[in-house]
């Protein structure tokens, strides 16, 4: 390490990790990965390597918190010990109960509580490894999981942050920029709907940047619905092309 | 109050709130009445009561010496805790803080933290081994409604009531003097939070327009009128367009509110 601080963009625009102001980092996005959940997500965002399971609509425990009309969503978001460098410790820290709120919020909108009376679903997210903007990897995983259970939607829940490091709006921040950059805006979006779902701000931005920055947030989340939506495809696609072997080898 | 009374006033304040009208008289984006007292807590580094209609929050500061986070040693620390004190309301319960005082606690820690509004290189007592800490207690006495924004209002109230201890440095040891000092800061960040009743936009909703809201969506400004922390909260959502005119309602209710803080 230098004295001095790396610079988070260089004269030519472009990032610590190569990337353009405007330019996602790569993705990975996999459905159906569990065999015991019912719906269940994989999603690789630039170092970020985060697990979905979700489970129902089954019994509520305790049973109190059933709801006679409709299903209750329960969301747990949580760090394993070596997902950072620091040893977390595996106790929920008040971050993640936050974040497990502010995940739940944003799915809740693409659900339809009032089918399913008297029941519950489980959405688990465990991230392996965190590096910046698990929030967001968390709900398009999320959202991806509970469309691999079969349960209805409104439209796919998809998220993506924005920021500003050194004076420029930046798309997709990583724990870097997350950490010294001046501002870190994560947004969750429903594309066909045009609704935003969870719009979070730390840092110092004008009005105008704060603009700037949920626009730019949102056509990210844009190119990561594109994704969301081949990923769902090609788990049916390999579903399809594994019953016809089995039919093949029956005859 | 009985289910079938509660269903029947909801249909009527979402009735109301679409003619532009709220059930205790007021228009969509008007505040309750405010009152803010400070140092009312002797004990007390600093202190200050926030009334909003009859929402009632208590915040208490203590200043105490501790160790910094060693990624940050010549900075003081700053906490923010809060407490949903059972008699505040029939449906909060004694136990460890909920999801709900969490979100408050970090909503109003953001605020804060973000406008860097404590000076905590000022707090630094003895680099990498003594700063000072600052304890920021929000303790809810009475729930109705918009509890982020009042007790937002009474965290900077009491910031900038808190007095730090004078103090010299003798051979490592901290020694307590005569006198205090005024807590150093830089900014006076203000929160506003806007909810989505059926599609309007509303401020300062009272208990019972909570039931109704379907988000909700809190703004941090500086003294400087920039942005510094948001959350969204609720199980509904925001079109973009209602995100700008969130903003820029915010902007116009934080200068009122600030007029009442510094008076």
């Amino acid at each position: 390490m230098t004295d001095k601080q790396e610079k988070l963009i260089d004269k030519k625009g472009i990032r610590g990790d190569g990337r353009k102001a405007d330019e996602l980092r790569s993705l990975k996005l996999e459905v159906g990965v569990l065999p015991n959940a019912d719906g269940s997500a994989y999603i690789e965002h630039g170092k970020n390597k985060i697990l979905v399971g979700v489970f129902g609509p089954r019994e509520v425990h305790p049973k109190h918190l059933s709801k006679p009309d409709r299903m209750v969503i329960k969301c747990r978001y949580h760090m394993a010990p070596f997902s950072v460098p620091e040893r977390k410790s595996p106790a929920p820290s008040r971050r993640e109960v936050e974040l497990s709120k502010v995940i739940r919020e944003s799915l809740e909108p693409a659900l339809f509580p009032e089918l399913y009376p008297r029941t519950g679903i489980d959405v688990y997210v465990e991230v392996l490894q965190a590096d910046g903007g698990t929030r967001c990897a968390s709900i398009t995983a999320a959202a991806l999981a509970i469309a691999d259970s079969g349960i209805p939607m409104r439209d796919l829940v998809v998220a993506c942050a924005a920021g500003k490091v050194e004076d420029t709006v930046v798309l997709d921040l990583y724990d870097a920029e997350d950490k010294l950059g001046s501002a870190d805006v994560p947004v969750a979006y429903m594309p066909n709907l045009n609704a935003v779902t969870l719009l979070q701000m730390d840092g110092i931005l004008t009005p105008a940047e704060l603009e700037q920055a949920v626009n730019m947030a949102m056509d990210g989340c844009k190119k990561i619905y594109a994704m969301q939506k081949e990923a769902l495809k090609t788990k049916y696609m390999n579903l399809k092309d594994e019953t016809k072997e089995e039919e093949e080898s029956v005859e | 109050m009985s289910s079938l009374i509660t269903k029947v006033r909801q249909k009527q304040i979402i009735a109301l709130i679409e003619k532009g009208q709220r059930l205790d008289g007021r228009g969509l984006t008007d505040f309750r009445e405010i009152k803010i007292e400070q140092g009312i807590i002797e004990k007390a580094e600093g202190s200050a009561r926030v009334l909003l209609g009859k929402t009632e929050i208590l915040v208490g500061t203590k200043v105490e010496t501790g160790e910094p986070f060693p990624d940050t040693p010549n900075d003081g620390v700053m906490t923010v805790n809060a407490e949903l004190v059972p008699l505040a309301a029939a449906n909060f319960e004694p136990g460890p803080p909920d999801e709900n005082s969490i979100e408050l606690a970090r909503i109003v820690d953001r605020g804060i933290r973000e406008s860097k509004a404590v000076d905590s290189e000022k707090l630094c007592i003895e680099s990498g081994k003594k700063v000072f800490v600052v304890f920021v207690d929000v303790y809810v006495l009475n729930h109705d409604g918009n509890l982020i924004d009042a007790s937002a209002l009474a965290a900077v109230a009491a910031l900038i009531n808190t007095k730090m201890p004078n103090y010299e440095l003798k051979d490592g040891e901290v020694k307590i003097k005569q006198g205090y000092n005024q807590l150093p800061l830089r900014t006076q960040p203000i929160t506003v939070t806007i909810v989505k009743i059926g599609n309007n936009l509303v401020v300062d909703p009272s208990v019972e327009e909570e039931q109704v809201i379907e988000a909700r969506i809190s703004i941090a400004i500086n003294t400087e009128g920039n942005i510094c922390a948001v959350q969204k909260g609720g199980s509904g959502y925001f079109t973009p367009q209602q995100i700008l005119e969130a903003s820029k309602i915010a902007q116009q209710k934080v200068a009122d509110l600030r007029k009442i803080l510094t008076w």
